[in-house]
């Protein structure tokens, strides 16, 4: 509850305490703890259903969590007594499947937000907004609608979506998951010039050289519990806990390293 | 008869513009979450399964001559307007329920996506799920407009000198077929353009 703008928090953009959440009887998260520092990229491992998207979902509050606390900037944001629409606008979320809106252009979808949920004028959302395509590389395309573009160009689109609201942290979720090996490229690039620029992000992830490359830590989500978290090269090179080095083996086998 | 016709078009427009709205407001009622909405929730369920079960015929009977029969002051006695009246309440329900399946059919993704933005359930509603639910369901909607627009005839037992109740008459004194033949081209007149445009509207969904 500050009131006037407060200096940049020194403790961590997010803080993640103890979350649970269970579907029914299916224990999904079971406790995790996590916290992503200012302009730190952490990325999220961890098998299919190991609760990573799950874990993204819930810090925006798009999922209730069963018990822990989430922290944006100090404050709980899991408080029954939050307002969730006003987290949302404080964090940006990519989608696996880029989950854009079909009937807008893309400059249509990369203001939308900061037309409605952020009350920015028009003239000067659709500046912004033309200004985020042409950073993405996607200059000349702004009234193009989704069904015309590519993946990796909808993906690109997202990304500029999620960013324009100027977020406090961004969640991406397996963005480059849908995409056609061929496509995979130009997101990565999307995403490694968020990190020059210093956004705070938290990415769950399957490529590995990936995370090694833009990631300041790696943490590995196993049966609903970060098991191991650390620097990328010592936590893929050289993982200490065994499930780390199955699952990173796993991959190895299935040709995914 | 064409005057008695162009009773039936006027009916039928401002009806179907009625249906329009009401149909849209019950589909969002019955599709919203909010506990506190639960006896609006409740009431427009009943709403539509009464008045979809309920035979239009027999609905225009009831309320065309049940309502005159209860003599309470203020409420209309106009038998256009009675019968008007009935085909909107019949009519609502369906078009309320080809909404709320329209509504449905929106990938939830697209909810995610509008709420992450920081849009609320209703924003969210206005600019992303109903623009797409709309589009989807414009040709079942203009189909159920076709079949107002000749059940807009049903008043015709309520008495007011309307396209098919005029071709009776002139019919029954004559005895001849003629008129009712007249009658049903002023019809076709109507519901064929809005059949090619249902086609229409179906091709161009598919090409998008």
């Amino acid at each position: 509850m500050s009131a006037a703008p407060a200096p940049p928090p020194a403790g961590p953009v997010l803080a993640i305490r103890g979350v649970t959440k269970a579907f029914g009887p299916r224990e999904v998260l079971r406790g995790v703890d996590l916290e992503v520092r200012e302009h730190e990229a952490v990325a999220l491992i961890g098998a299919s259903g190991s609760g990573k998207s799950t874990l993204l979902r819930c810090i925006d509050l798009l999922e209730e969590i069963d018990d822990g606390d989430v922290f944006l900037d100090g404050e709980v944001i899991t408080d029954p007594a939050v307002d969730p629409v006003a987290v949302r606008r404080r964090l940006g979320v990519v989608f696996q499947s880029y989950n854009l809106f079909p009937h807008l252009t893309a400059l249509q979808n990369v203001v939308l937000g900061a037309r409605h949920a952020l009350g920015v004028p028009r003239e000067e959302a659709e500046r912004r907004g033309r200004e985020l395509l042409a950073r993405f590389g996607l200059a000349g395309r702004e009234d193009d609608r989704p069904d015309s573009l590519s993946g990796g160009q909808q993906q690109r689109v997202a990304i500029a979506r999620a960013f324009a609201g100027r977020p406090r942290a961004l969640l991406l979720d397996e963005v480059t998951s849908a995409l056609d090996p061929e496509l995979v490229g130009e997101v990565l690039d999307a995403v490694r010039r968020l990190k020059e620029e210093g956004m705070t992000m938290l990415i769950a992830t399957h490529e590995m050289s990936f995370a090694r490359e833009v990631a300041d830590r790696v943490a590995f989500l196993h049966e609903g519990r970060i098991v191991e978290i650390g620097q990328p090269e010592s936590l893929l090179s050289d993982p200490r806990r065994e499930e780390t080095r199955r699952f990173l083996r796993r991959l190895l086998e299935a040709g995914r390293i | 008869m064409l005057d008695g016709f162009w009773l039936d078009v006027k009916l039928f427009m401002a009806v179907e513009a009625a249906v329009l709205v009401a149909g849209l407001v019950v589909a969002l009622v019955r599709h919203s979450r909010a506990p506190a909405l639960f006896p609006l929730r409740l009431l427009a369920t009943v709403y539509v399964d009464v008045f979809r079960g309920i035979p239009t015929i027999l609905l225009v009977y009831l309320i065309g001559f049940g309502v005159p029969a209860l003599r309470l002051s203020g409420l209309p006695t106009d038998p256009v307007v009675l019968g008007g009246i009935a085909l909107g309440l019949s009519y609502g329900a369906y078009v309320a329920e080809v909404y709320r399946a329209g509504i449905r059919s929106v990938h939830r993704g697209q909810r995610d996506a509008a709420l992450a933005l920081g849009l609320t359930e209703a924003q969210a509603m206005r600019h992303v799920i109903l623009p797409q639910a709309v589009r989807r369901v414009a040709p079942p909607l203009l189909n159920d407009f076709v079949a107002l627009q000749k059940d807009v005839a049903l008043i015709s037992i309520l008495g007011p000198a309307e396209a098919f109740r005029i071709a009776q008459v002139i019919q029954g004194q004559t005895f001849n077929y003629t008129p009712l033949i007249a009658a049903a081209l002023l019809y076709l007149l109507v519901t064929v353009p809005l059949a090619r445009l249902v086609d229409r509207m179906g091709g161009a969904e598919g090409v998008r």
